[in-house]
């Protein structure tokens, strides 16, 4: 039924070090299909839900890349949006509670010929599973992490999450929640992460490009994508929604273009003297030369941390797009590196070496 | 002067002084000094959980135990022959390990008024008679060391520091051990201090020196080198021997080893010395926490790696659901627990075997997982071998227990042919395994081999074979999510019989009975091996006859071990915990099963232990 065979990255065979042969995702000449990355499974969200849109987006999406299918990874933790690796044909696994990048890490750092990503919500991964979310952005472990945020938990059937606002009614919550939420941006940011960036599930050019933005990115790429669960929190992103009221909340951030937004561009962000940050200003009043021009590749984070503190619970004003975008050596190199270079050092072959570290410095021998 | 030199069989000798002494190292160095010498040894380190325990306490004490003798030895030894107490807490935390008759040897330098009154001694032990029954010794060690070191250019305090290696010489002396290894040591290990380096060398000199003139030691004494099989020996620690049948266990694999680790007592040592063999291909990851730890090694074994993960007691249980998980997903992952002593923080620098349970059982659903048990420290290299292959093997998490006395005790070890090793190779699946309705081939991560009931392991990047694992139940073959409550059924018997099946690849469990007329067995697992072997000697010796039976396997139980206690009128199970393996032989066999049980954070004393397995014995025979 099986044979011993030479996989990517896997060498089989007694003694062999089994270091990937490869340090980056192998490319296909094949054409891919959105077809090719449907599995045949039946998907299972509740009709409406802001999932399929999500879905739909990658499978679109992936074929672009061009990457070899049987060479990305998706793993997810618990949540509505963690079933999604069963509806996509690629290598996959659907794990437990918050645990989603700690996975993710072993695999990535220990097979850099793999694209991995990972699928999380709102609870699984800044409730549950906060601190692995934290270290495998500080690490830049070579992860695309794909927060789904919908404000709420759906699986468990409506409870408050950590990006809840507060005050909200639920089941658990019936005279209001409690809890100051989290800015999922700003949390990243302040874990070092290297690329941060913001969409929304209902528009699809947006969520696209960002998501290729992440794919392009070497290191963790953490995207929050605003999330409707029609069920238990429905409507909960309609004012950057509806066309009434989107042009004044949304704003579409673009690298090396100024931070304008409102109908007719009548808004901006300007530099705030008085608090070191950035503030909201009618062009009118400042002028367009002062608006700030949007640069993802600043060192500084506190620019990108400035800028996602711009909204707060009430979602005014919401920039959407990449925050932040810059390069660090990612972790998964950065221990290949130290494995090859232990073994540049050392001449002997494995069956030499092994004999050699039994022993040690210090032996005798009976006859 | 001539002194007169006596031959002994066996020595027990403890060293013990503040943690702050070296006490560690010095028990070190005399072990690597009698390893060389070719005796049969086994150490005992015993030190306080804090880093930098207060000074002169009792809860300060830190203490190193050393057995060697010229046949071979099962145990650190229950009592020191002689004990070396660098201060009043030492003699006092020490004093009534030591039979009537023991020697004593006490560094008197700090037996000030105020250092006796810390510990709570209202005279001086050494003037008031409460030692009449030992041979004692009165050192100014301290003094002595500052004396030879004198011109040395150290500071007083430095100088002072190197009188563990003054006792070291003075004991060298007394049991004839050669010296060139430690000074070769000292010079080494500081070699970029050479005047610490020299001054060490010194008060090792005149440690030795001291014995060989002074008056107050008129004999010294020779254990001869033991009888052992023949080959090339080294000394080897439990977590050292653990981490090098891991590494052994890729390179004979041929997949490569991932480490993910969160630090933890005793458990932190696999983590360092793993980390310093990446040119075998070995990867380690200190992760954020014990969940992570796990996370990562179980996402390593989906990639194809030997996915492992070390810690301890109170890490399983941060681990249980990622094992869980490991469980149901089928992927091969070696659990290394270092048992501590429990519940929650416990004793963490003390020994105890009291996680069988919770390996066993410290899972939500039904969620069987091997059990594999090293017996002594040189024996943590073919245990850890063994938990690999089972899980290479079998697909499956396997639980590796070591305890704290096996990870930092140490032994001689023969030094196996790398080529005699087992080959764990595994063959990866690469093509497709099933055919659909519609006559279609595809690929079914849950269709089992008929012998093992092992599932394929297609590792991604090979083509054609793309699929999704889970947490949620699967479908039988098609591994698809799966509600079915049949299927479930079938899924949870078909998950404990792989486990199970395991036992038809374990060796018969084997009888030590030397005339085969024993009435009572004793039957162990994990590091009491060596006191109840040294036990049954002990009981032997005294003309009693009484059956050993060992376990490396506690889950599965070795298919003869029914038959075995079976034959025996009874069946006395020591454990370091309240009875847990007596329970599961209780439930398993119906055997009315005896527990002798402790859990005082240090190994059972041989003496003891005869004592109860003779008591059973009268109480059996003279039934
Ligand atoms: S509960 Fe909400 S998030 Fe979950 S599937 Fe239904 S609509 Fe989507």
């Amino acid at each position: 039924m099986t044979d011993t065979v030479e996989t990517p990255g896997i060498t089989g065979g007694v003694a062999d070090l089994g270091i990937p042969a490869l340090r980056h995702v192998p490319k296909t000449d094949e054409p891919q299909k959105t077809a090719d990355f449907k599995s045949d499974q039946e998907v299972r969200w509740c009709p409406g839900c802001g999932d399929y849109a999500i879905l739909a987006a990658v499978q679109g999406f992936l074929p672009q890349l061009g990457l070899k299918r049987e060479n990305i990874v998706f793993v997810s933790g618990i949540g509505c949006s963690s079933r999604f690796p069963y509806y996509l044909n690629t290598y996959g696994m659907h794990s437990i509670h918050g645990r989603a990048p700690a996975i993710a890490t072993g695999l990535s750092a220990s097979r850099p010929d793999l694209s991995v990503w990972v699928v999380t919500g709102d609870g699984d991964a800044l409730s549950i599973g906060g601190n692995h979310l934290i270290h495998a952005l500080r690490r830049n472990v070579n992860l695309k992490i794909l927060l789904f945020n919908n404000r709420i938990y759906g699986l468990t059937k409506g409870q408050y999450s950590p990006t809840s606002e507060v005050g909200k009614i639920t089941k658990s919550t019936p005279m209001g929640s409690l809890d100051y939420p989290f800015n999922p941006v700003s949390l990243a940011l302040g874990a070092e992460a290297t690329f941060v960036a913001r969409t929304i599930d209902s528009d699809r050019k947006h969520l696209t490009s960002v998501l290729r933005a992440a794919a392009e990115h070497e290191g963790t790429a953490l995207v929050e994508i605003y999330q409707n669960c029609n069920i238990f929190n429905d409507g909960a992103f309609d004012v950057l929604k509806d066309p009434s009221t989107r042009d004044d909340w949304l704003l579409r951030m673009e690298h090396g273009q100024p931070l304008r937004f409102g109908s007719e561009g009548s808004r901006g962000v300007v530099r705030d003297p008085s608090t070191g940050g950035l503030r909201v200003a009618d062009v009118a009043e400042v002028g367009t030369d002062a608006l700030v021009v949007h640069d993802a590749h600043t060192d500084d984070p506190s620019y990108a941390f400035a800028l996602s503190r711009l909204s707060g619970q009430d979602l005014a004003y919401t920039p959407i797009g990449v925050f932040r975008s810059v390069e660090r050596p990612t972790y998964d190199e950065l221990m290949t590196n130290q494995v090859e270079t232990a073994q540049g050092a050392s001449d002997a072959d494995s069956a030499t070496g092994l004999t050699a570290l039994l022993r040690g410095n210090d032996t005798w021998t009976v006859v | 002067m001539s002194k007169q030199v006596r031959q002994l069989d066996r020595v027990v000798i403890r060293f013990a002084g503040d943690s702050g002494d070296g006490m560690q190292l010095t028990g070190d160095r005399f072990t690597s000094e009698t390893a060389a010498f070719g005796n049969d040894l086994s150490t005992l380190p015993n030190f306080p959980a804090e880093i930098r325990a207060p000074q002169g306490t009792m809860a300060g004490v830190s203490s190193f135990q050393l057995h060697f003798a010229d046949h071979d030895i099962m145990t650190p030894g229950d009592r020191p022959d002689v004990l070396v107490a660098m201060n009043p807490a030492a003699l006092k935390a020490n004093v009534a390990d030591m039979p009537r008759g023991g020697t004593i040897i006490v560094d008197s330098h700090d037996f000030t008024k105020r250092a006796l009154a810390k510990v709570g001694y209202e005279a001086s032990p050494l003037e008031d008679g409460s030692l009449d029954a030992y041979q004692v010794h009165e050192v100014d060690l301290t003094g002595l060391t500052l004396g030879a070191l004198e011109g040395s250019g150290l500071s007083r305090k430095d100088a002072g520091r190197a009188k563990n290696m003054f006792a070291l010489g003075l004991l060298s002396w007394m049991y004839s051990r050669p010296t060139e290894g430690t000074e070769r040591f000292l010079r080494k290990k500081f070699a970029t201090k050479p005047t610490i380096a020299e001054a060490n060398v010194a008060a090792f000199r005149a440690g030795w020196n001291f014995g060989e003139t002074t008056e107050s030691f008129s004999i010294s004494y020779e254990v001869k080198p033991a009888a052992m099989t023949a080959g090339t020996y080294r000394n080897i620690s439990g977590n050292l021997a653990l981490s090098y049948g891991l590494i052994a266990a890729s390179q004979r694999s041929g997949l490569p080893l991932f480490l993910g680790a969160y630090p933890i007592t005793p458990a932190s040592d696999i983590l360092h010395e793993l980390s310093k063999h990446k040119r075998f291909g070995v990867r380690t990851f200190q992760a954020e926490d014990e969940i992570a730890g796990i996370g990562a090694a179980l996402g390593a074994s989906f990639g194809g790696a030997l996915g492992v993960t070390t810690t301890s007691g109170p890490g399983i249980a941060l681990k249980s659901e990622t094992i869980g998980l490991a469980v149901s997903l089928e992927l091969p992952l070696v659990v290394v627990d270092v048992q501590r002593g429990g519940p929650s923080t416990g004793l963490p620098t003390k020994t105890e075997q009291s996680d069988l349970m919770q390996a066993m059982y410290g899972r939500n659903g039904e969620a069987p997982v091997p059990v594999v048990a090293p017996r002594s420290p040189a024996d943590c290299f073919w245990a850890a071998l063994e938990a690999a292959r089972i899980a290479l093997a079998y697909r499956t998490p396997v639980m590796l227990l070591s305890d704290g006395y096996l990870a930092n005790g140490s032994e001689p070890w023969l030094i196996p042919d790398v080529d005699d090793l087992p080959d764990l190779r595994v063959d990866f699946a690469t093509e497709l395994n099933h055919t659909d309705a519609k006559g279609e081939a595809e690929y079914w991560p849950y269709l089992r081999d008929p012998e093992t009931l092992a599932r394929p392991w297609a590792v991604p990047g090979t083509p054609g074979l793309e699929h999704r694992i889970g947490g949620i139940e699967k479908a039988d073959g098609s591994g698809n999510i799966s509600y079915d409550p049949a299927n479930h059924d079938l899924m949870v018997r078909t998950r404990q019989a792989k486990i199970d099946g395991i036992a038809r690849s374990i060796p018969p469990i084997e009888v030590d009975d030397p005339s085969g007329e024993a009435s009572v067995l004793v039957l162990g697992w994990g590091s009491t091996h060596g006191p109840i072997g040294a036990a049954c000697r002990r009981v032997r010796a005294a003309g009693q006859q009484v059956a050993q039976a060992h376990l490396r396997h506690l889950n599965p139980f070795p298919a003869n071990l029914g038959e075995v206690l079976g034959k025996y009128e009874k069946v006395l199970i020591p454990e370091m915990n309240l009875g847990q393996l007596s329970m599961m032989v209780r439930a398993r066999y119906l055997v009315d099963a005896i527990a002798y049980n402790q859990v005082r954070g240090l190994p059972f004393r041989a003496e003891e232990l005869a004592d109860v397995i003779t008591n059973l014995i009268s109480d059996t025979d003279g039934e």
